[in-house]
């Protein structure tokens, strides 16, 4: 075989390994309409399941009356919780340890809860079977606040208190009242109060980062197909972890996991609105198993926002203590989490609040204390990470404005408060008070220089100079400068403390190398829109010394797919990344045998450079991986099997930390509420970087959405319990025509303990930006007396903020 | 999001349409671009068991600009009003309300007619034709009518046409003077906040006439005539405007939705008019 490029360059830039921008392999598809998403799967036969739901937040059901819907045409059944329960199947665990009405049971406890499932022969038959299901309500007093709750007579869950009246343990623990869920802590709460009872300065605020949904462009879905011959059981579905749901698809129905193949297609985003189970998925299944034939369930628009997976909802209160130079000595975070009316939280099991004990941030912060309130409402279950780690988005929110408030307490400038606070290089790895490993970092470097690209001296004169102006009555418009720093947890994680319903977070990557030198890598993971095809494929192209062109990637397929906890919470390249690497090392160990047996010299005498094996010294006598690929399997090596395979399971010794440093500046229509971003600044420092070109994409998809969430997009009930922000009239989703000019920069700080350095991306943009956009809006306001509002900074709320501090007058 | 089953008409003539509607009465339905009607009947907000589609009813396309009127079809699009040169010059308001209405997709779809038929308070159209003083020409089972867009809306989805009867034309004097539609959305594709169209004319130093109207602030547009009139006489000064914002406030009715607070959209109605005042003027 001959070698078909010469110098080292040229052999590097034909891998398209990693850091290169290489082209996405899946945009192909994507952009010719040709991908294959749920919605596009049809079999023959297929049937369609879909929802009564309840208008009502929280009612009794006196009764279902299913006749008249029996008769519509092609309706073919209609399953309540009656039906289910032979089965046990009327409720279902969910991933946080509490369980879930499959089909309401006796009560209904969210506006949209799933009812009754008609099925019908096509969507446009259910659809009428709905109209024609006739359920008797009798109306319960609603409680949407979860203070209130936690004082009410009202028992939402009944099923969670004793005959005698008393209040079992949940699945975290004591709980206080019938309406509470848990309490779960961090860190020392006895010196926390201590340091801040002594403290020069103390600065305290409470704040509410609203409700929202994650909202993906495709809604979730599934198609069930029960093949009653053989018993299997195959499920497509909008599953960001097909494995996980494999294994409880198998705990709950007692179908044999072998007999179960899940299969993720293509998915139009996950968000993380996409990782738990739905009661859609268990109907689909059992309407399979009743009818025979193959069912499909897939939700509406209104129906993904108003029932499956929210995110957020985190009521915050802070008190931070400082010297009166501005060094933070103390952190207290109180939490009340509105769960909704079920627990359905997509965390691992041990941490009920996610990692919302990362909430120091990337501050030196030598003393804290960190107490999570659970508690049940009449509104949906979820609960998710929206492009986050577990709860990570709230801790960086809540710190990042506990800063900004401090800063105005010290009458400091709050980018300099930050530098005095930073856990500097030197200390990592940083063990922080909350108890987390963070792995790597450089944050002066990244501030400073994200401070000096937009000028920052120069921004704030010209604030100055606005707010003079404004004064004068020379203008109606205020400039707010956004700062924020965030430091992630992602890559979840080391399996000592991250599991999820007991299912350890590993991942996996099993490579088979062909005899004409390609490769088909599998793994347990499954993009949703983030290009692992295209990532990891050049992940391996750097360790194997194949071309990335030559690697196909595939995922989602249970049945050939190694067993791995799937893509959330960054976590696909931290864990299944290394994973990869790890998997194309041990090819690269085999293959340097047999380079050396066909080199005849010894092991160690050759050594890996690009794309082949060259005899130590003398680089004119070398092997290509193509070369050895073909030898490995048709030519017999002594000692050596045939073939040319690996497979690695990855359990991450630690975390990764990225980190980034944002800015934006904004300007702010005084008598309106109307803003207009006139830049943004964002710096990533994801460590090793895989693919640039994906990475900026993730930027701005990722501050895309925090842009939403900061100034807009909230799930909003009104005291009935109603949703009022059911379509996209109302949710704000931004388009190209909201979205501001985004310059994306980096430093890079490798994670010392992963095989590549990398440390993910996906979410930091996300997690950094929700705290940016809001603090610009904010920081507009502080010249005028503003110390905090809250978010959604829509044109009415930052009105009603000016109207507050007297700007109308 | 699935409409309740209905039966589709796609009549080749007005004669086939009104015959449809003679028969059902309430039951039937025109349609235009579908994107308002649509949307309600897969909320199943609207019940329409028979569906009378209006594409292939010809003669409805047509814009007409003479030197004292303009005369646009029901079917013409919101595009092919951004699209219409002569319209440009003749009346430039109506391209620059265009451009804020829905996005692109949405104006290659929805009508002129289907706008001021519907009878939403939040579409931009209705307050527009009230402000240049247009006449909707509607045609039934009697024969012909034209009807002033001032007279024209009762109440939210309620208007002065019959349910048998289809709208075919919208006629319009040729607006004279400076001009001005403004509209504080939340973002695109959205319903006004608050909007405000305004045609000033000015001779001399002076405003001698001025007409206004406000859109999605009472559950119908709202002409203005005090608000234009406090500006005719005057150097639409600052205590004219003024005068006139008050005037405006007196006539709409907003009510509170996930927009804002009423006192937030009265601030708002007020911010807008004052731009739009002082953008017609600057243009007059
Ligand atoms: C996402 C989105 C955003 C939008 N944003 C805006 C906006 O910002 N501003 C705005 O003004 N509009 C907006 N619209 C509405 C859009 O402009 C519609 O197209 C318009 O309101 C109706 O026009 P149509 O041709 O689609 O009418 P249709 O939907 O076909 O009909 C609407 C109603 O009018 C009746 N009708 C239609 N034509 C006639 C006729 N010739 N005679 C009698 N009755 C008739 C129908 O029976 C129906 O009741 C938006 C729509 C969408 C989907």
């Amino acid at each position: 075989m001959k070698d078909e490029v010469d110098s080292r360059e040229d052999r590097v830039a034909n891998l398209k390994g990693m850091g290169c921008s290489r082209k996405r392999v899946e945009d192909a598809r994507f952009t010719q309409g040709k991908g294959n998403y749920v919605d596009d799967v049809k079999l023959d036969g297929m049937l369609f399941g879909d929802f009564v739901r309840s208008p009502y937040a929280h009612a009794r059901i006196k009764s279902i009356d299913t006749e008249a819907a029996l008769k519509v045409k092609g309706v073919l059944a209609v399953l309540t919780a009656k039906d289910l329960e032979p089965l046990g199947l009327h409720w279902m665990p969910t991933l946080a340890g509490d369980k879930q009405m499959v089909l309401a049971d006796g009560k209904v406890l969210f506006q949209g809860q799933e009812v009754a499932f008609v099925v019908a022969e096509d969507r446009y038959a259910a659809a009428d079977g709905i109209e024609a299901v006739e359920v008797e309500y009798e109306e319960l007093e609603v409680i949407v606040d979860p203070f209130k709750a936690m004082e009410s007579d009202v028992v939402l869950r009944e099923d969670l208190v004793a005959e005698d009246g008393s209040l079992p343990d949940g699945a975290h623990g004591p709980r206080k009242h019938h309406n509470h869920i848990f309490t779960w802590e961090a860190g020392d709460k006895e010196p926390t109060e201590e340091v801040i009872a002594n403290a020069e300065v103390v600065a305290e605020e409470s704040m509410y980062y609203h409700r929202t949904h994650p909202c993906p462009l495709e809604t979730c879905g599934c198609v069930a197909s029960m093949d009653k011959v053989n018993g299997k059981l195959t499920l497509w579905g909008t599953f960001q972890a097909p494995h996980a749901i494999r294994t409880v698809v198998s705990l709950i129905s007692g179908i044999e996991e072998h007999n179960i193949r899940v299969i993720s297609p293509d998915i139009g985003g996950g968000f993380g609105n996409k990782v738990g189970a739905y009661p859609g998925y268990v109907c689909s299944v059992v309407a399979s198993i009743v009818t025979g034939k193959p069912v499909k369930w897939i939700e509406d628009r209104m129906d993904n926002l108003m029932t499956t997976a929210f995110a957020r909802d985190y009521w915050m209160k802070g008190r931070i203590s400082a010297t009166k130079e501005g060094k933070i000595t103390g952190l207290h975070c109180h939490v009340t989490a509105d769960h909704g009316g079920f627990d359905a939280c997509a965390d691992p099991t041990k941490f009920p609040a996610g990692f919302m004990n990362i909430c120091t941030g990337s501050y030196d912060i030598p003393t804290a204390f960190l107490e999570v309130d659970g508690v049940y409402t009449n509104k949906a279950p979820g609960g998710v990470s929206y492009r986050c780690s577990f709860r990570v988005t709230e801790a960086v929110y809540f710190i990042e404005r506990m800063i900004e408030v401090l800063a105005i307490e010290l009458n400091m400038d709050a980018a300099e408060l930050r530098r005095i606070n930073f856990i500097k290089k030197e200390q990592f790895p940083y063990t922080a008070a909350l108890g987390w490993e963070y792995d790597s970092g450089d944050y002066h470097t990244a501030w400073d220089k994200a401070l000096k690209t937009v000028d920052y001296e120069g921004l704030r004169a010209e604030q100055a100079q606005r707010v003079e102006d404004f004064k004068a009555g020379k203008t109606r418009s205020l400039m707010g400068i956004g700062l924020s720093f965030f430091t992630e947890i992602v890559g979840a994680g080391p399996v000592k403390n991250c599991d999820i319903l007991g299912l350890g977070m590993f991942d996996s990557c099993e490579i088979r190398i062909h005899p004409t030198g390609s490769a088909i890598a599998r793994l347990g993971t499954i993009s949703q829109g983030q290009g692992h095809a295209t990532t990891f494929a050049q992940i391996l192209a750097s360790e194997i010394g194949l071309p990335a062109d030559s690697i196909t990637i595939e995922e989602g397929d249970t049945d050939t797919a190694p067993y791995g906890l799937g893509t959330y919470g960054s976590r696909s390249t931290p864990v299944a990344g290394a994973a990869t690497a790890m998997a194309g090392r041990k090819i690269r160990a085999k293959a340097q045998m047999i380079a050396a047996y066909l080199l005849e010299v010894h092991d160690d005498d050759v050594e890996f450079d690009v794309d082949r094996f060259v005899v130590k010294g003398a680089p004119e006598r070398f092997k290509t991986m193509k070369e050895i690929a073909f030898a490995a399997y048709n030519q017999a090596i002594p000692g050596i099997e045939p073939g040319l395979e690996a497979v690695s399971y990855y359990d991450p010794p630690n975390m990764t930390y990225p980190f980034g440093a944002y800015i934006c500046v904004m300007d702010i229509d005084v008598d309106t509420g109307v803003t207009d971003i006139r830049r943004f600044y964002a710096l990533d420092d994801c460590g090793t970087r895989i693919n640039p070109m994906i990475i900026e994409g993730q930027v701005h998809g990722g501050l895309t959405e925090a842009l939403a969430v900061a100034l807009g997009q909230e799930i909003a009930y009104d005291d009935m319990g109603n949703v009022k922000t059911g379509t996209l009239m109302d949710f704000f989703l931004p388009t190209a025509w909201e979205v501001p000019n985004y310059e994306t920069d980096y430093t890079v700080t490798p994670s010392p303990h992963h095989p590549i350095g990398a440390k993910g991306v996906g979410e930091s943009p996300h997690v950094g930006g929700v705290p940016c956009f809001s603090n610009a809006v904010q920081d507009a306001f502080r010249a005028f007396g503003n110390r905090h509002t809250n978010m959604p900074h829509d044109h009415w709320r930052i009105w009603k903020t000016a109207n507050e501090l007297g700007l109308h007058d | 999001m699935i409409p309740a089953a209905f039966e589709y008409y796609r009549p080749k003539d007005m004669a086939g349409v009104l015959s449809i509607l003679e028969e059902h009465g309430d039951d039937a339905r025109v349609m235009a671009g579908g994107h308002s009607l649509i949307p309600m009947m897969k909320l199943r907000m609207a019940d329409v068991p028979h569906l009378i589609d209006l594409q292939d009813v010809g003669g409805m396309s047509d814009i007409a600009v003479t030197a004292d009127s303009i005369r646009i079809g029901a079917m013409v699009t919101q595009h092919d009003i951004i699209d219409h040169d002569g319209l440009a010059s003749a009346a430039p308001i109506l391209r620059e309300a265009a451009l804020q209405i829905a996005d692109p997709q949405v104006r290659y779809m929805g009508t002129v007619g289907g706008n001021v038929a519907n009878g939403d308070p939040g579409n931009d159209m209705p307050g527009l034709m009230q402000c240049l003083d247009a006449a909707f020409t509607v045609v039934g089972a009697e024969g012909e009518r034209d009807i002033p867009a001032r007279d024209f809306y009762e109440a939210a989805y309620m208007t002065a046409r019959e349910d048998e009867e289809v709208l075919t034309a919208v006629m319009i004097p040729a607006p004279q003077g400076g001009y001005a539609y403004e509209k504080q959305k939340r973002k695109i594709g959205d319903y006004a906040t608050a909007a405000a169209a305004v045609q000033i004319v000015k001779d001399g130093g002076s405003c001698v006439s001025a007409s206004i109207a406000m859109t999605n602030l009472s559950d119908t547009p709202i002409y203005s005539e005090d608000a234009g009139a406090a500006l005719v006489g005057t150097s639409v000064d600052d205590a004219a405007i003024k005068a006139a914002i008050a005037a405006m406030l007196g006539d709409i009715d907003p009510t509170e939705d996930n927009r804002g607070p009423v006192a937030f959209k009265k601030h708002v109605a007020g911010v807008i008019l004052r731009r739009a005042i002082e953008r017609a003027w600057s243009r007059a």
